[in-house]
């Protein structure tokens, strides 16, 4: 979490999370058949063994990170799929496009910030030992989600 | 019903599967489905292809799906095919800016098999 205490930062993370969080809520709903609830007191951290990502540009710029333990990034794209994913390559292809309409989802529930932000090409690292150095230097906000008992985090940081 | 031969567009092979298979729960009759990861391979496909109807995503490398669908009447096998947008991109700039191009229907993701058989019946007329 930020530790920004300027006014506009911690009204966007006030006023955006509960939206960040429905986004993800009716991503999972919609293409995983999966009810999943924010944790309000996270007892878990997720693990980074599979980390996608999207940028944001325009009105909105930052980026937007969901990560994940290994298996659990294979159930994603099990559930996806309906069938077992065949390759780390296609889990992959499944937790980007997951983070590209959690991405989506979320900027247009923003009134006005969807007609002028867009949304890069999804990415995805796999293994856990990288730290990632966002240059937004903004607010951030993370949600963690149990999915299948295990946790994904979702990350939005933002350019203030 | 008659059978369909689609075209499905997006960079991301999960989804065009997720499409397909969208399609079928929509009780749409394949009989067969082409695919490509971009808009370029989508105007190459059509070239050795012909297709009843195109699924189409919006953010791709190479050739996005604006692009594609402004290029499509290139296509001579292609023209009159209907083009549905399944795309992240939600905003009304996008929406109008992929119907004047000539697309003929939008759909959002997430979406669902009922909303993709909302969406795509209608465009499909008197084929099915």
């Amino acid at each position: 979490m930020s530790t920004d205490t300027s006014f506009i930062t911690r009204s966007h993370e006030e006023n955006w999370l509960p939206i960040l969080q429905l986004a993800v809520e009716e991503v999972f709903e919609i293409m995983l058949g999966s009810r999943v609830k924010p944790e309000t007191l996270p007892e878990h951290e997720a693990s980074g063994e599979f980390t996608a990502m999207i940028g944001l540009a325009g009105s909105l710029c930052g980026i937007l990170t969901v990560r994940c333990d290994g298996k659990t990034a294979f159930q994603v794209a099990k559930c996806m799929l309906g069938d077992t994913a065949k390759s780390e390559e296609e889990v992959a292809d499944a937790l980007g496009e997951i983070c590209n309409m959690i991405a989506g989802n979320f900027k247009n529930k923003l009134a006005g910030a969807d007609e002028r932000c867009m949304l890069s090409v999804p990415s995805v690292i796999t293994g856990g030992e990288y730290s990632l150095h966002s240059l937004a230097d903004g607010s951030s906000m993370e949600a963690i989600f149990l999915f299948e008992d295990a946790p994904v985090s979702v990350r939005l940081q933002l350019q203030s | 019903m008659g059978k369909i031969r689609a075209l499905i567009v997006d960079d991301s092979s999960v989804m065009r599967k997720i499409v397909e298979r969208s399609l079928r729960q929509a009780g749409i009759d394949l009989d067969k489905v082409v695919e490509a990861s971009n808009g370029a391979e989508a105007l190459v496909a059509l070239q050795n292809n012909t297709v009843d109807l195109i699924l189409c995503d919006i953010n791709m490398p190479v050739m996005d799906g604006l692009e594609f669908v402004r290029q499509v009447h290139t296509v001579e096998s292609a023209k009159g095919v209907p083009i549905v947008m399944i795309t992240t991109e939600g905003s009304e700039s996008h929406v109008v800016q992929a119907l004047t191009a000539g697309a003929r229907g939008y759909i959002r993701k997430p979406f669902t098999a009922d909303q993709v058989k909302e969406h795509v019946v209608p465009v499909l007329g008197s084929k099915i």
